[in-house]
């Protein structure tokens, strides 16, 4: 069965593991890489427990294809993997937005390129989770900075991928996925559980054909509905189009259903952002050390608040340009790469405000005090 | 010669009518192979409610488009993998993956044989044409030794895959070879396979005439259909480690692993595990 309500004291990967459970996922396929792989090893134990099913793949592409298969035969599907397995599900990854597939991945980022540094941490993998197939189109990432956001935050990937179907991406972190911390498991009734949404007729019925909401309602297999589901471009009907016209209006609703709820899917949690004259922006384990900051800055008496990107794609330009044009003098930008957010934050305050950064190239978070000593040069 | 049309074909009710004319070139055999595919689910009295088609990329990728099922067109060389995710899901259908040689063997040759290993209960189709019909004719993992495409305009230097042999070798409980000429003989194969259980193979060598035969002094379909004829020999159970596709060497045809004893398939291990550990 699913954790009983109560209060655990787990790991990121576990937690995320058990999140999965509780949203109703019944089928994963993994390939190990650290730092991700106690998600398997987790569910490979768990999901036959509560009548799932666990597969471990040959690589990473089977095991996104695998669950991208699975979930067209209608069970809630995930995956977890790692900066070099992320880079190889890219294409699966497109075929999935193109298909409007709902399936969830979690990408516990480690220091790259390439092999880079496996058991320590990165945040490297911000700009590919949206770039990283080709083609224009959009999807959702979210990212947890506690064990409690890894459980929470898993649960709503799948009620995002359900509603939108749309592919999910739990963006953690290494320093996540190892920390042990406490986790409240809520009464089965406090959470909410979003499926995907079914053809109401099979009469007349097409298989691409949007609500207002912009998304169609996805037909089970097996039950007589003859649909065809292609990564070429395709009609209402399913059908390949080559035909600019038709891949227009297609890509268009594909961007749209996510640009147009922007709104509804982000999630930005603000620290002392009241009477900051000073925003730093984190997301990730890096939270954890602006918060501290934001304490030795209120201390020193600087009026200093923190922005915790919950959501990360679809980017809450919006969010920042507000703050940009209401009084924050100045965003500090912490992560762990060489500038990915603070592009998107430079972008989004259209030049209301200053944007720097504290980067690490991967391996240590920004400290507390790092981020100070940005700050005080700011002020 | 005019272009004629006909009004309405045998196996009209499998297919999506309103798709056809089909992309395939004159003289190509995929459409022979799916002519054999649907006469097997005819005879083996297959419901197409509970029948899921899932192609790669490539002309052969094509198919599922056309058959009136559930079916999926998806990335290139990941049929399999896909496959086995639905298969899992929902145990209770027919699942077929219908490609190409290059989908299949080529870039997803890892797939091919870790599913044969697992024995996922899935039926593959693999036309064989030699070669990447549709990027131009570009050489592949099937391409004989010696011939010429696009990438190898001095002559193909690798040596081939020998499909059956490879399949056998990763457990495959039914393999068999044939050719689009052989359609009566593919039929039943193809009806054959889809009464048994676990993963079953069947390559079928097909002529492109568009981009392999001629440059491979076969510019016309039917010469190479008299190739078939004229090369290859049909011997059932022949040792797969035998029917290497060599230039100057017999074609051999025929079926070469039908194991008897039921071999569990993968979904019935992770189902009666599942039953097992089930706590819910």
């Amino acid at each position: 069965m699913s954790l009983p309500a109560g209060i655990y004291f787990m790991s990121g990967n576990d937690a995320v593991a058990e999140g999965a459970i509780i949203a109703g996922c019944r089928f994963f396929a993994g390939y190990p890489i650290t730092p991700s792989s106690e998600i398997a090893e987790r569910l490979s134990r768990r999901l036959p427990e509560v009548g799932g099913i666990f597969i471990q793949g040959e690589d990473e592409i089977a095991s996104i294809m695998a669950i991208i298969g699975a979930s067209w035969g209608g069970l809630k599907a995930m995956t977890a993997t790692s900066g070099p397995g992320f880079s190889l599900m890219q294409e699966s990854i497109g075929f999935a937005a193109m298909t409007e597939t709902p399936v969830v991945i979690v990408n516990v980022q480690r220091a790259g390129p390439s092999t880079g540094m496996p058991t320590y941490v990165g945040q490297g993998d911000v700009m590919q989770a949206k770039w990283g197939s080709h083609g224009p189109y959009e999807i959702i990432a979210i990212s947890p900075s506690s064990v409690q956001e890894c459980f929470d935050f898993t649960i709503r990937a799948f009620n995002l991928a359900e509603k939108y179907r749309v592919p999910v991406i739990v963006l953690m972190d290494e320093r996540l996925s190892h920390l042990y911390e406490k986790v409240r498991v809520p009464p089965q009734d406090e959470i909410i559980i979003i499926n995907r949404k079914k053809p109401k007729s099979k009469e007349e019925f097409l298989p691409f054909m949007p609500d207002d909401d912009l998304i169609p309602p996805m037909p089970p297999v097996g039950e007589g509905y003859f649909f065809h589901v292609t990564g070429l471009t395709h009609d209402e009907k399913g059908y390949p189009k080559m035909d600019p016209n038709v891949q227009e209006k297609l890509i268009r609703r594909l961007c749209d259903k996510i640009r147009k709820h922007a709104d509804e899917i982000i999630d930005i949690e603000m620290h002392m952002m009241d009477d900051a004259k000073i925003a730093i922006v984190a997301f990730g384990s890096v939270v954890r050390s602006a918060m501290r900051t934001i304490k030795i800055a209120r201390k020193n008496g600087a009026k200093v608040g923190l922005i915790n990107l919950k959501t990360i794609w679809p980017f809450p330009e919006k969010q920042i340009y507000e703050l940009a044009s209401n009084g924050v003098e100045h965003f500090v930008v912490a992560e762990v790469n060489y500038g990915q957010v603070f592009l998107e934050v430079q972008r989004a305050v259209r030049g209301e405000a200053e944007v720097h950064g504290v980067f690490k190239m991967g391996g240590a978070l920004p400290s507390p005090l790092e981020i100070w000593s940005t700050i005080n040069k700011v002020m | 010669m005019p272009v004629k049309y006909v009004e309405s074909h045998i196996w009209d009710k499998y297919l999506r009518t309103d798709r056809l004319p089909h992309i395939w070139c004159p003289g190509c055999g995929i459409g022979s192979v799916l002519s054999a595919f649907l006469q097997a689910v005819e005879k083996a009295n297959i419901d197409p409610k509970k029948l899921v088609v899932v192609s790669g990329i490539g002309c052969t990728g094509r198919v599922a488009g056309y058959i009136k099922v559930d079916s999926f067109h998806t990335t290139h060389g990941r049929p399999i993998p896909f496959a086995m995710g639905l298969k899992l899901a929902r145990p209770d259908l027919h699942v077929v993956v219908f490609s190409g040689d290059g989908d299949l063997v080529t870039i997803g040759g890892n797939h091919l044989i870790h599913a044969a290993r697992r024995n996922v209960d899935i039926l593959v189709i693999c036309v064989n044409n030699f070669n990447y019909g549709m990027t131009g004719g570009q050489v592949g993992a099937t391409t004989p030794e010696g011939a010429y495409t696009t990438t190898t305009p001095y002559g193909n230097p690798e040596r081939p895959f020998n499909l059956p042999y490879l399949l056998a070798a990763a457990g495959a409980v039914y393999v068999a070879r044939w050719t689009s000429l052989h359609v009566r003989r593919l039929a039943w194969s193809i009806t054959e396979a889809f009464q048994k259980k676990g993963f079953r193979f069947i390559e079928v060598l097909s002529p492109c005439p568009t981009a392999y035969g001629r440059r491979n002094r076969m510019p016309d379909a039917l010469e190479m259909l008299k190739f078939f004829r004229d090369n290859c020999e049909i011997r059932d159970f022949a040792d797969p480690k035998e029917v290497d596709i060599v230039p100057g060497k017999k074609i051999i045809l025929g079926k070469f692993v039908d194991i008897a004893e039921e071999k569990k398939t993968f979904e019935e291990k992770i189902y009666e595990l599942i039953n097992k550990y089930r706590k819910v």
